[in-house]
């Protein structure tokens, strides 16, 4: 675009991969571009490779938020860049700084392979498994179960959760944000017929649903409200429900929940031996030197938890809510 | 000042130091606060994947507590500040979700209307008392020192219910605080990302990893210390770094993690020992050493 009286300047750091170099060369590289000042940063990009650097590769199709081609990093995080405009990330014009998603292996440029992704989506069996199909006309659900599925089906598959998930950073055999959440819709949809083993299977399986942190990175970066941890957590507490207790995170968050409903806090020493299990000795034999590097620092949580006052009413409270549910 | 004090259980119980830092931080501002001493846990999270609901009744429950008092909630944990601002999100979202918990306070005699704020002591040092007002209470200028920032994931996540679209400074408030003391920001992509402590029981191996990839870095990019408003992170980022980054990277722990009101109090000239810095895993004697070196403001 020319520039004009109409038009603003967008400065961007661009992260370059050309696979054709011996084992790959990676580089940055700048380009300033003028705008229209309404602009998204993906047409920000689009000028770049048209006026000023043909070799530049991206990926993107809508342009509206819908096909979930372009998602990328812009300043740290991932986002479609069809939905973001650059006064809204740049807002006095500072220098963008644009790479491809993390997490997923890099084709060229900021164009990732959606291989991983979809090896993840795979995992979790992402389709219906109803135990019988009608004799005539479709099998439906209600409308008010379909609506529950929503924040699921709304994923586009865009892969930015999984871009910026802390987890699958230093373990990349998580299943991954996008997936749990898909593994969810199942679970939720009354017509599947494999709920329970869906669940037993997430909570039992390597990489499964207790291995999220609960960092919410792929709350904050979904598009689309699909808020996967959230999903996760819904998994986690379904999971239990269902019977599931053979887990540490099972058993963390029994403690937890105990611990305060006897005294209104957190005991933070039986949760740590809880968690790790009271006949499990070689966890707690792992446990045993930072327990005494915390005692020999005066920092060992006290062997007597802390109670808050009148905890009695926490209890009450307890089981006013328990009697009810 | 004066606020209603929610230490949070590992103030009280792993993190002692934290407790006894900001007491002597906030009395030398002459910040008032009542201890909220019959207020539950959190639940951190934790409690809520058995029973969100429960958690959300308990927060609301020690907001009610507050707002009989009049007074804004401090905490001294970034998990604190996250789960009760996410359950006072929700409430006032949902009149009809806030009527159904305050049904169960009403047999304490609590009610809650929806007016109680949070705030992390790092955000009230900066949003109410001022930077220009805590300068002036600084005796040391931290030239020289180098600092990575470690905010822990719910100090920064979601946004929307830490209202940092209407608090945009909320976003950089470790690296201004660690500027106004005179000290050099090390930044890191880590420093937003998880420490690894929610999954320390559940998955060790993963947890080491984040450990030893945080402090390694902010090591490699020159940080002298590590700062965080988070003991949680704290807990992980210091107790087990010396197992961390043994396993994942072969080298020795040296990356101290402090404590925001340790960073306040060497600033202030506070001795070490009222601030607990002898209490941490990984040795503080060198930021200390630099910190009592530091030129002597006027």
């Amino acid at each position: 675009m020319a520039a004009n009286s109409e038009t603003m300047k967008v400065n961007l750091k661009i992260k370059r991969f050309d696979p054709a170099e011996s084992g790959g060369k990676t580089w940055w590289q700048e380009y300033e571009v003028d705008i229209h000042p309404d602009s998204t940063v993906l047409d920000s990009l689009i000028e770049v490779r048209e006026q000023n650097d043909g070799t530049l590769a991206l990926r993107c199709a809508c342009r509206a938020s819908i096909c979930g081609s372009c998602g990328m990093k812009v300043n740290g995080s991932a986002k479609l860049v069809c939905k973001t405009r650059v006064v809204d990330v740049a807002p006095h014009g500072e220098k963008l700084i644009i790479e491809p998603m993390g997490n997923q292996h890099v084709v060229r440029d900021l164009v990732v392979s959606l291989d991983t992704f979809f090896d993840q989506i795979n995992r979790v069996e992402p389709y219906l498994q109803p135990s019988f199909v009608p004799e005539k006309g479709e099998y439906t659900a209600s409308n008010e179960s379909m609506e529950n599925l929503l924040t699921s089906m709304n994923c586009i598959m865009c892969g930015c959760c999984v871009s910026d998930c802390t987890v699958l950073e230093v373990d990349a055999n998580f299943i991954g944000p996008a997936a749990l959440a898909k593994a969810w819709r199942f679970t939720e949809d009354p017509r599947d017929a494999k709920r329970s083993e869906r669940l037993e299977k997430l909570n039992n399986e390597d990489g499964g649903i207790w291995d999220c942190t609960r960092c919410m990175k792929c709350v904050e970066v979904c598009p689309k409200g699909v808020a996967p941890m959230d999903r996760i957590m819904e998994l986690r507490e379904d999971a239990i429900m269902a019977g599931n207790t053979n887990t540490s995170g099972y058993h963390h968050t029994e403690s937890f929940y105990k611990s305060v409903k006897k005294n209104g806090r957190l005991d933070e020493t039986r949760l740590a031996i809880d968690s790790a299990g009271w006949t499990n000795i070689p966890r707690l034999l792992d446990l045993a030197p930072i327990g005494l590097a915390a005692m020999r620092r005066g920092k060992l949580p006290p062997v007597l938890p802390h109670k808050a006052e009148d905890n009695q009413k926490v209890k009450d409270l307890y089981k006013r809510v328990e009697d009810e549910d | 000042m004066k606020y209603a004090f929610y230490p949070g259980c590992v103030a009280r119980g792993g993190a002692p130091e934290l407790y006894d830092s900001a007491i002597a931080v906030m009395k030398r501002l002459g910040i008032e606060h009542l201890e909220l001493t019959k207020a539950a846990c959190t639940g951190a999270g934790v409690l809520q994947e058995k029973n969100r609901k429960m958690g959300d009744i308990l927060n609301v429950r020690t907001f009610a507590m507050a707002e009989q008092m009049g007074l804004p909630i401090m905490v001294l944990c970034s998990t604190c500040q996250g789960v009760m601002s996410q359950a006072n999100h929700r409430v006032k979202q949902d009149p009809e979700y806030l009527a159904e918990i305050n049904r169960h306070l009403s047999e304490e005699g609590l009610e809650y209307k929806g007016t109680t704020s949070i705030k992390h002591l790092l955000w009230a040092l900066i949003e109410d008392i001022g930077l220009d007002k805590l300068r002036e209470t600084f005796t040391r200028e931290l030239t020289g020192i180098n600092m990575a920032p470690f905010y822990g994931c719910y100090m920064v996540r979601p946004s929307e219910a830490l209202e940092f679209p209407t608090n945009p400074q909320r976003e950089t408030s470790l690296e201004d605080l660690i500027e106004s003391v005179g000290g050099n920001v090390t930044d890191f992509a880590g420093k937003t990302a998880c420490c690894g402590f929610p999954i320390l029981f559940i998955n060790q191996a993963n947890s080491m990893k984040m450990v030893a990839n945080h402090t390694g870095t902010a090591k490699d990019l020159g940080a002298d210390a590590m700062v965080t408003p988070c003991p949680l992170c704290h807990l992980n980022l210091d107790g087990y770094q010396p197992k961390a980054r043994r396993q994942v990277r072969g080298d020795k722990a040296d990356l101290p993690v402090i404590h925001v009101p340790q960073l306040i109090g060497l600033a202030m000239g506070i001795s070490e020992k009222d601030l607990g810095l002898q209490k941490h895993i990984v040795s503080t004697k060198e930021i200390v050493r630099k910190a009592k070196d530091a030129p002597v403001l006027a």
